[in-house]
């Protein structure tokens, strides 16, 4: 590749790129450009967070009083339900892997596209085949299981609509054990000279950690749901204790999957958080062998503390303490990694811009997160804490907070990558200050809710804890509104914003050296790679 | 900064006994596991204050001033990461040890402790009292659930029964097992103010013990998600000194043993209010969870799939027991099978109940 191409030098008006390279709807829905697939799920998956999050503020309306008055329990039973299933199978499982990690695994890698591109469509096509499912029992009056589908509530349900949701999640299953699978083989297969394994960015370690775990863990789910599903149509005694099954059962074979897919959801977090760190502090990555080889260790230890879910379940008290030790150990490389990015800025040249700005939130509030997780591992806290406010908060500060803040500051920084256009970075920057404050305000005093005793799923509550409540319904509305300010200015951008360079942060990995937007083959050169993705010091002498 | 002001606030004890973070301790663990608590709170403050110090710090110090900064490349040091590696670890099997030790502690109930059996079901709990001779007199054991009628007139308005909902009666001082299951779904007995908690189970029996040293009143919440009123699941744990205690068992057993009298109707009045009948059907014509009692003898009834039947006894008894077999239409089949639950003395009373309602 010749340096010619390298930072802002004859940037996208070149012409074609792989948004305008061909017309019409057609084009976009049966493409097999995993662009824009990873467009299109991130259009898709934004339009489901705008559901979720919608049922979320009614429930933080609900819960503004202690009285149960503005929906019935029924209703509210639902709300709760939906926002759980429609936030974890639709939006945080494939957030970042399916969205970012679609658009940029082969650009990292210095590729032309996926290794199997036909099946990456198909999973897209999947995951709206399953989604349908989930509509379907939304306008049909929705479910009220609970996202965890807990038996023998949810089996011993009339309700149709519960099969309906079993096998929407069932479907959507494939897709995530499909994109996985098409990951793992473009990283084996499809990287481009040069990209030696440690040469790899850290966001390519962890999509590929991220794939292992849904090839692995996914399958379980997926026999687990069918099983529900074939207990309730058959009438077999599987979870169903007045069936003969056993409940418990159930939460085990439930959080075999339910829990390694928190990193599903979090590992590509710190996969975007290794490189905005990197990129706009301008700092090669404080040890790249320990983040990426912590990535892989909590994919694999995750596996193995499913039980701390159940410590209270009736499930034995050898389990239990096996449980809370390995869970534990998931703990460290957790804290190496925090470590390793707040060690990265020493001596950097950090810039202040939106991007960065959400990477800094983001490691506040996965602090918060990782540390009160630790309440939960030990056992006897965790008798305490369980199914209280305080786990609510725990997982919001994770998975929600984590995920999205690294979302959106994935955003902002591929933004100009994604679309060829610049944002207003004022309005980005304001923006993270009400977001930053919404989310706090609105998860924080959970955690104080909780460790008091109020228990979750609660359509009305006691009045004691009326005052944390109502801060978190404020909360929720600041943090709801900064959301939409975002979704406001970034598709301003696209109508009025400044055209991207190749390269506006002066990163050092091979998707900056391409286009913005990239032409439909990725790169208008063959690549190779010599240097490292965080190696500012060759990347300047190249430049220069 | 919105860690620090609880940070402070952490140690400061509030007017009801509680403090910032946890409610008051009133069980003989509840000290424990709030130690292990606070370890654990004050090793992540530590953690939390430094991490977001250096990075606050250092996003301020290092600011980009030009769009030419350079800097050096540092691409790890050993004995930092070393450091950070190994240290928490030895913080991280602290926490375990101790939450270990609680658990341990709260987990094995003394072998002296007096047992009550508590039973979790669409959505209220009944705890039964054992039966016991007392001065050479054989005394039965009873039963407690339900609302408290005085109280659901007192307050007047039926969306507020979570208040009247009948306690758990124990003594203080003196360690109690509960014997734990379901008769529907899961539920889970939580008291915070003991810091103790349990999943009730159907279909297989959990146990929770504690020992409250002092007298006074305690919440007790269902944590595991039930259905509709699950938010509604509410009781309390009421600590008599023994004294106390011992007399209003003994009454209560005295009671029951006139109860045990009881039969037809009368029997089945009872019945109908302790064993959660009440909960799900009215008696004035109108809807609840399931369909109204009154008034319905000898009708003909609806069922789901088309057929009808004549409401006689053997259909009432059936309705009861398996309420599965027939079910009536446009309702769900939510009613839990009480087979097993009712030996027959008590279902022919609820049946002649029944058939007396107007
Ligand atoms: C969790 C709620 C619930 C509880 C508790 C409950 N039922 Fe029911 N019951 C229902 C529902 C719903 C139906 C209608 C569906 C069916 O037939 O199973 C029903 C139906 C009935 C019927 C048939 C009525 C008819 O119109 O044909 C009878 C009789 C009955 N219940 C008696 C009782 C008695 C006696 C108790 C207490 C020992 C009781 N139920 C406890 C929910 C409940
Ligand atoms: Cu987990
Ligand atoms: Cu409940």
């Amino acid at each position: 590749m010749s340096t010619s191409t390298l930072d802002g030098v004859g940037h996208g008006a070149s012409g074609t790129n792989y948004l305008n390279a061909k017309k019409g709807l057609m084009s976009w829905l049966f493409t097999i450009d995993h662009k824009r697939i990873g467009v299109m799920y991130l259009a898709t998956v934004l339009t489901f967070f705008l559901a979720g999050g919608l049922f979320a503020l009614a429930i933080r309306t609900e819960l503004a009083t202690p009285a149960g008055d503005i929906f019935s329990a029924a209703v509210y039973n639902k709300l709760f339900t939906l926002h759980g299933a429609i936030m974890v199978f639709l939006v945080l499982v494939p957030a970042i892997p399916a969205t970012l990690g679609n658009f940029l695994l082969p650009l990292q890698l210095g590729t032309i596209d996926v290794a199997f591109p036909k099946l990456n469509l198909l999973s897209f096509h999947i995951y709206v085949f399953g989604s349908l499912f989930l509509l379907y029992t939304l306008v049909t009056g929705g479910v009220d299981t609970g996202w965890t589908f807990y038996t023998p509530y949810s089996s011993s349900s009339a309700d149709g609509n519960v099969v309906a949701a079993l096998t929407g999640a069932f479907i959507l299953g494939f897709s995530s054990i499909l994109t996985g699978l098409n990951f793992i083989v473009t990283v084996h297969k499809m990287r481009a000279p040069g990209v030696t394994w440690l040469r790899m960015p850290l966001f390519v370690w962890a999509i590929y950690a991220t794939s292992v775990i849904q090839v692995l863990a996914t399958p379980v789910i997926a026999i687990t749901l069918f099983l529900l599903i074939f207990e309730k149509i058959v009438g077999i005694g599987i979870f169903d204790p007045a069936l003969g099954g056993d409940p418990v059962l159930f939460q085990h074979f439930f959080w075999f999957y339910s829990h390694p897919v928190v990193y599903v959801m979090v590992l590509p977090a710190f996969g975007v958080m290794s490189e905005t760190i990197t990129v706009h502090s301008r700092k090669h990555i404080f040890g790249y062998t320990a983040i990426a080889a912590s990535s892989v260790a909590i994919a694999a230890v995750g596996f193995i503390i499913w039980g701390h879910h159940m410590f209270v379940s009736g499930q034995s008290e050898l389990s239990g303490t096996v449980f809370s030790l390995l869970t534990f150990a998931v703990a460290i490389p957790t804290a190496i990694k925090l470590c390793s990015w707040i060690a990265t800025l020493y001596k950097g040249s950090i810039q202040w811009n939106t991007p960065m700005l959400y990477s800094l939130g983001f490691l506040w509030i996965f602090a918060i997160g990782g540390l009160t997780g630790l309440f939960l591992a030990t056992l006897a806290t965790d008798v305490h804490l369980h199914d209280t406010y305080f786990v609510v908060a725990h997982f919001h500060y994770v998975m929600m907070g984590g995920v999205l803040f690294a979302l959106v500051a994935g955003m902002h920084h591929w933004w100009p990558k994604i679309t060829g256009k610049m944002y207003n970075d004022t309005i980005g920057r304001v923006t993270f200050v009400l977001s930053f404050i919404g989310y706090n305000l609105t998860f924080f005093p959970q955690f104080v809710a909780g460790s008091q005793g109020m228990p979750r799923r609660y359509h009305q509550y006691l009045p004691e804890f009326e005052m944390w409540n109502q801060l978190s319904t404020l909360g929720s509305y600041l943090f709801g509104l900064s959301l939409f300010i975002i979704l406001g200015y970034l598709l301003q951008s696209l109508f009025s914003g400044k055209a991207a360079p190749r390269n506006p942060w002066g990163a050092a990995s091979l998707e900056w050296r391409t286009q913005s937007p990239p032409v439909e083959h990725n790169f208008e050169g063959d690549v190779v790679c010599t240097y490292g993705p965080y190696d500012y010091e060759a990347h300047r002498a190249l430049k220069s | 900064m919105s860690m620090l002001l609880p940070l402070l606030a952490a140690g400061v004890a509030r007017a009801d006994g509680g403090q910032f973070w946890m409610p008051k301790a009133a069980s003989t663990y509840a000290q424990q596991v709030d130690d292990v608590f606070y370890f654990i709170y004050f090793t992540d403050a530590a953690f939390f204050v430094v991490l977001m110090a250096a990075m606050i710090i250092m996003a301020v110090k290092y600011k980009r001033r030009s769009e030419d900064d350079t800097t050096p490349v540092i691409k790890g040091n050993h004995t930092l990461e070393l450091v950070w590696s190994v240290f928490p670890t030895f913080l991280l099997v602290a926490m375990f040890w101790l939450g270990f030790r609680g658990w341990i502690n709260m987990s094995v109930p003394p072998a002296d402790s007096m047992e009550i059996r508590v039973i979790g079901q669409k959505w209220n709990w009944t705890y039964q009292y054992p039966a016991a001779s007392v001065n050479g007199q054989e005394l039965p054991g009873f039963e407690v659930a339900g609302a408290d009628e005085a109280c659901m007139q007192r307050i007047g308005d039926p969306t507020r029964d979570i208040e009247c909902n009948a306690p758990i009666v124990v003594p203080a001082g003196k360690p109690v097992k509960l014997v734990m299951n379901s008769r529907d779904v899961l539920h889970s007995f939580f008291i915070p103010d003991f810091r103790a908690k349990k999943d009730v189970v159907p279909g297989r029996y959990t146990q929770l013990w504690f020992e409250a040293p002092e007298p006074g009143e305690h919440n007790v919440f269902c944590t595991e998600y039930c259905g509709d009123r699950h938010g509604y699941m509410y009781s309390k744990v009421k600590v008599l000194p023994q004294a106390e205690f011992d007399a209003w068992i003994t009454e209560q057993r005295e009671k029951a043993k006139a109860s045990g009298a009881l039969t037809g109707a009368a029997l089945g009045e009872q019945l109908f209010a302790s064993k959660g009948c009440a909960g799900c059907h009215k008696l004035d014509g109108s809807r609840l969870v399931g369909p109204p009692l009154n008034a319905k003898f000898g009708t003909q009834e609806n069922l789901e799939g088309g057929a009808t039947v004549t409401i006689d006894e053997g259909y009432l008894r059936e309705s009861i027991l398996v309420p599965g077999a027939k079910v009536v239409a446009g309702y769900p089949p939510s009613m839990p099978p009480y087979q097993g639950q009712l030996n027959d003395a008590q279902v022919e009373g609820l049946v002649e109940y029944i058939k007396s309602l107007k």
